[in-house]
C-alpha cells in the first residue's frame, strides 16, 4: 500500500513508519506543523511541534528511507480543536482536545488529503489494533494496558479505521524504545508527551483565563446551599475537581470537598462530599461508530475518560443519543468527556457526554 | 529523475570541481607569508581578476563573501549604518517589495531594532520596478535616503528589472544603490561598471560553482561598515580566511559561464518555452506568472489554481520530478508568495505556485518527464484542493 505516515518527532510514530516499510508498504512522511508560532526547542515533556520536533521527524524519516514533508494544519487546529476547546469550557464542559484532534485533523483533514492525493491509508503511532471482522475493519485496544490510546481514538468511523494503519497495538512502549534503539532512531529516549500540547506550561487555568472572559463568582455548598468562598470564574473548573478550590473556611468534619456542580450561566461553582459525585447513568450525543451500532439494551463497558476504567454498562439507544447506565455507580463525570463504549476489546463508538445523574431506581 | 530546480541550486561545472580538488590538498593560507601561503594568495587574486572581468568590475571591487546571504547582509546592513554614520538624516531604506529573503530580513532587522525607515518599492503586475515607481518610493524629499536595494532578476517569477534605468533616478540624488543580482550572471551579461550601483550581490552556486562562497562587488568610493571584524582579509570590509578552493571554483564556474551564456541562454530559453507550451496544453487553466518576455532564460513559473503547491511539489517528487513552490519555507511550511502577493494576486493564487527553474545541463528529457508526469498530479492535487493552512 502507498501510506502516509504521520510523525511527530517522538519515539512512537517513527518506529510505526518504520514498522510500516519494513511491513514492505510505500512510506511517504508528513510532519503537521500545527502551531502558527512554533517554538525553536521542545521544553521538557511538554508541548509539541517546534522546529526541534520536526528536525525529529525528518531523521527519522531518513532512517527509514521515507521522503519528508510538512504539511500545515495549523488553521484547522485553530479551528476545529482550540476553539472548540475554549468554546466547550466557556460552556461549562470538559473536552477532550486529543480526541478532537483525532476526530478533525489526523483522520479527518489529513487522512482525506492523503486519499485525494493518492494515499491509500495513514500510518500512525498510537497504541490501538486493527483487526478485521465480519463487518471489516474493528479497533481494538492495545496490548499494552498502560498505552492503549483506543480511547482517543474512539471518534473514529469504521471508513476512517479501514483507512489506517496501527502498528504499535501490539506492542508495549518499552518494546518500542527497544527497537527505536536498535533502528538507531535518534528520538529512541526522548520523553513522553503529556499533558495538552498546546498549552506547553501545563497551566489549563491560566491559560483559559487568557482567552475567555472570566469574571469572580460563588462557590456554594450544595448541602446547604451558603456559599463558602469565591472563585474567579466558573469556566474554569471541571466536576469532580478537588485542586484549587482554595476555600476559606474547611468544614468541620474535615471532609473532603468536591466540584459537584458547574453552572456557567450563574456563575456558580457547587462543592460537596463526594458522594454527591456518584451516578450511575450517562446520558450522551453525537455519536461516532466505529462499526454496526449495538443493539438496543446491549450489556457493553464503557470508559468515561483517557486513564480510565472499562465499566460495566447497558446502552440505550434514545432519538438523539445514547443512555448508557452503569451496573455499579461512578464518581464525578465531567460532561464533554467522551463515553467510549466498548465490546470486551473491540471499540463499538463513542459519544459525548451532555449529562449524568443518579437513576431513580438506584 | 528530472531536475527542475536549478534556480535554488545548480550543480557544479566539471570545470569548477577540478580547480577546487586540485586546491584541496594544497596546505597555504592566503594571508600567510611563505611560499605556499603566496600560492594560495596567487590563486584567489586570479581568480578575483576573472571574477572581475566576467562581472564587468575592477579586482578591487571583488569582496568575497561566504554567498549571497552574507554579501546582501553586509551591503544592506553595512551601507546603511555608514551613510548614517556620515549623515544622521539618512535613515531611510527604499527597498523594493519583492526582494529575497536575504535583503527582506535584514531590512526587518534595520527597521525593528536599528530605528531605520522603509518605503517598500512596489512592483508592476509582472513583478516589475519601474522608474516611476522607484521615484514615487523615494518621495518629494529623498534627502533621508541612506539606501536603495533592487533585484536584477526575481528568484521566484523570473522577472528581469532594468537596474541603470533606475540607478538614473538615484544618480539625481547621489543615493547609494545596491543590487541582489544571484540569479543573474549565468543567464544576463552582468557589468557592473554600467549599471551604476555602488554594490551587487553574487553567488557561486547558482551559476555552476560550489555552495558557501559569493561576492559582494564594492565600488571604491562606496563606503562599508563591517559587520564581522577580525583580520579584515577583504578590503576591510570582510575578515575570515579566504576559502581559496571554493573561490579558484566560483571563477572557474564564472568563466565556464562567460563563455557558454550566449548559446545556453538560446537553446534553454528555447527548452523553457517549449516546457510552458505543453504545460498550457496540460492544464489550460494555468496562469503563467511573471513578464513572458523580460525574464530569466530559465524560470517558468505558473499557478495552477485550485491546487496546492506543495501537494504538486510531492506528487511530482514522488515521480522523479523536482521542483519548488518558489516561495520561502518555515519550518519546512511553504509561505504564500510575498512575490505573488506584491503582484497583486490573491493569497490562494500565492498558495498555488510551482517554479520550474531550467540550468546548463538540462535537457528535453527533463522537459519530457514533467510533462509525463504533471498529468496525474494535476488530477490528485486538484481532488485534495486548497487546505487552509496557515491564515
Amino acid at each position: 500500500m502507498k501510506v502516509l505516515a504521520a510523525l511527530s518527532g517522538g519515539v512512537d510514530s517513527a518506529v510505526a513508519a518504520a514498522r510500516a516499510a519494513e511491513a514492505g508498504h510505500d512510506v511517504t512522511a508528513v510532519h503537521l506543523a500545527l502551531s502558527r508560532n512554533p517554538q525553536s526547542h521542545r521544553t521538557g515533556a511538554r508541548g509539541c511541534c517546534t522546529i526541534e520536533d520536526s528536525n525529529d521527524a525528518f531523521r527519522a524519516a531518513d532512517m527509514i528511507g521515507a521522503p519528508f514533508y510538512v504539511w500545515d494544519m495549523s488553521a484547522e487546529f485553530q479551528e476545529k480543536v482550540i476553539e472548540d476547546f475554549i468554546s466547550e469550557y466557556s460552556v461549562g464542559r470538559t473536552p477532550n482536545p486529543c480526541l478532537r484532534c483525532n476526530e478533525s485533523i489526523k483522520f479527518e483533514a489529513v487522512l482525506n488529503r492523503a486519499i485525494d492525493l493518492g494515499f491509500d491509508a495513514v500510518v500512525t503511532g498510537h497504541y490501538a489494533r486493527i483487526e478485521y471482522g465480519p463487518h471489516g475493519a474493528e479497533l481494538h485496544r492495545a496490548v499494552d494496558p498502560t498505552k492503549d490510546q483506543s480511547y482517543v481514538l474512539g471518534v473514529m468511523t469504521a471508513e476512517q479505521i479501514s483507512h489506517s494503519l496501527f502498528p504499535l497495538g501490539d506492542s508495549t512502549k518499552v518494546e518500542v524504545r527497544a527497537e527505536a534503539q536498535r533502528r538507531g532512531i535518534l528520538v529512541a529516549q526522548k520523553p513522553d508527551s503529556h499533558d495538552i500540547c498546546f498549552i506547553p506550561d501545563g497551566d489549563t487555568a491560566g491559560w483559559l483565563a487568557r482567552q475567555i472572559d472570566t469574571e469572580p463568582g460563588d462557590v456554594i455548598d450544595a448541602q446547604t446551599g451558603n456559599k463558602v468562598g469565591t472563585h474567579q470564574g466558573a469556566q474554569a473548573f471541571t466536576v469532580g475537581q478537588r485542586r484549587g478550590l482554595a476555600l476559606g473556611n474547611p468544614t468541620g468534619e474535615g471532609e473532603r470537598r468536591y466540584v459537584v456542580d458547574v453552572d456557567v450561566k450563574t456563575n456558580t461553582v457547587m462543592i460537596g462530599p463526594p458522594t454527591l459525585l456518584d451516578i450511575n447513568v450517562i446520558e450522551a450525543v453525537n455519536m461516532r461508530w466505529a462499526g454496526p451500532q449495538p443493539e438496543n439494551g446491549q450489556d457493553i463497558e464503557v470508559q468515561v475518560r483517557a486513564h480510565g476504567e472499562s465499566l460495566p454498562a447497558n446502552v440505550e439507544l434514545t432519538s438523539d443519543g445514547v443512555v448508557i447506565t452503569l451496573r455499579d455507580q461512578l464518581r464525578g463525570v465531567a460532561s464533554g468527556q467522551a463515553a467510549v463504549m466498548y465490546d470486551g476489546t473491540r471499540v463499538i463508538g463513542s459519544a459525548t457526554i451532555s449529562r449524568s445523574r443518579r437513576s431513580v431506581t438506584a | 529523475m528530472a531536475y527542475l530546480d536549478h534556480a535554488a541550486t545548480t550543480p557544479m561545472f566539471p570545470e569548477a570541481i577540478a580547480a577546487m580538488t586540485q586546491l584541496l590538498a594544497e596546505p597555504g593560507n592566503p594571508s600567510s607569508l611563505h611560499a605556499s601561503g603566496r600560492v594560495a594568495r596567487r590563486h584567489v587574486e586570479e581568480a578575483r581578476e576573472i571574477v572581475a572581468r566576467v562581472l564587468g568590475c575592477r579586482p578591487a571591487e571583488v569582496v568575497f563573501t561566504s554567498g549571497g546571504t552574507e554579501a546582501n547582509n553586509i551591503a544592506l546592513k553595512g551601507i546603511a549604518w555608514s551613510e548614517r554614520e556620515q549623515n544622521p538624516a539618512k535613515k531611510r531604506l527604499v527597498i523594493g517589495s519583492t526582494e529575497h529573503h536575504a535583503v527582506l530580513d535584514p531590512t526587518h532587522w534595520l527597521h525593528d531594532s536599528n530605528d531605520f525607515d522603509v518605503t517598500w518599492i512596489r512592483v508592476d503586475h509582472v513583478g516589475r520596478v519601474t522608474p516611476q515607481a522607484l521615484r514615487d518610493a523615494l518621495g518629494s524629499d529623498p534627502s533621508d535616503v541612506a539606501l536603495v536595494s533592487v533585484m536584477m532578476a526575481n528568484n521566484e517569477v523570473g522577472t528581469t528589472n532594468d537596474i541603470a534605468a533606475l540607478t538614473a533616478v538615484t544618480r539625481e540624488f547621489g543615493i547609494r544603490f545596491h543590487t541582489d543580482a544571484v540569479q543573474a550572471p549565468a543567464w544576463l551579461d552582468v557589468n557592473f561598471a554600467e549599471l551604476g550601483v555602488c554594490a551587487m550581490t553574487v553567488s557561486a552556486h547558482k551559476v555552476g560553482g560550489p555552495h558557501g562562497v559569493g561576492a559582494l562587488i564594492v565600488s571604491r568610493d562606496c563606503k562599508i561598515t563591517p559587520l564581522v571584524h577580525g583580520g579584515g582579509q577583504e578590503r576591510d570590509i570582510r575578515s575570515g580566511t579566504l576559502d581559496a578552493p571554493a573561490i579558484v571554483a566560483f571563477a572557474a564556474a564564472l568563466d565556464v559561464v562567460s563563455h557558454r551564456r550566449t548559446n545556453e541562454v538560446k537553446r534553454v530559453s528555447e527548452l523553457r518555452d517549449s516546457l510552458v507550451e505543453h504545460v498550457f496544453t496540460i492544464a489550460p487553466d494555468a496562469i503563467y506568472n511573471g513578464d513572458p518576455e523580460g525574464r530569466l532564460a530559465n524560470n517558468a513559473h505558473f499557478t495552477f489554481p485550485g491546487c496546492l503547491g506543495d501537494s504538486l511539489l510531492m506528487l511530482l517528487d514522488a515521480q522523479g520530478v523536482e521542483c519548488s513552490v518558489g516561495s520561502a519555507c518555515s519550518a519546512g511550511v511553504p509561505q504564500p508568495s510575498h512575490v505573488l502577493l506584491a503582484m497583486g494576486e490573491t493569497a490562494d493564487h500565492a498558495r498555488s505556485t510551482l517554479r520550474f527553474s531550467l540550468g546548463y545541463s538540462s535537457q528535453e528529457s527533463d522537459v519530457a518527464e514533467l510533462v509525463a508526469a504533471l498529468p496525474d498530479a494535476l488530477e490528485r492535487g486538484r481532488r485534495a484542493g486548497m487546505p487552509r493552512g496557515a491564515a
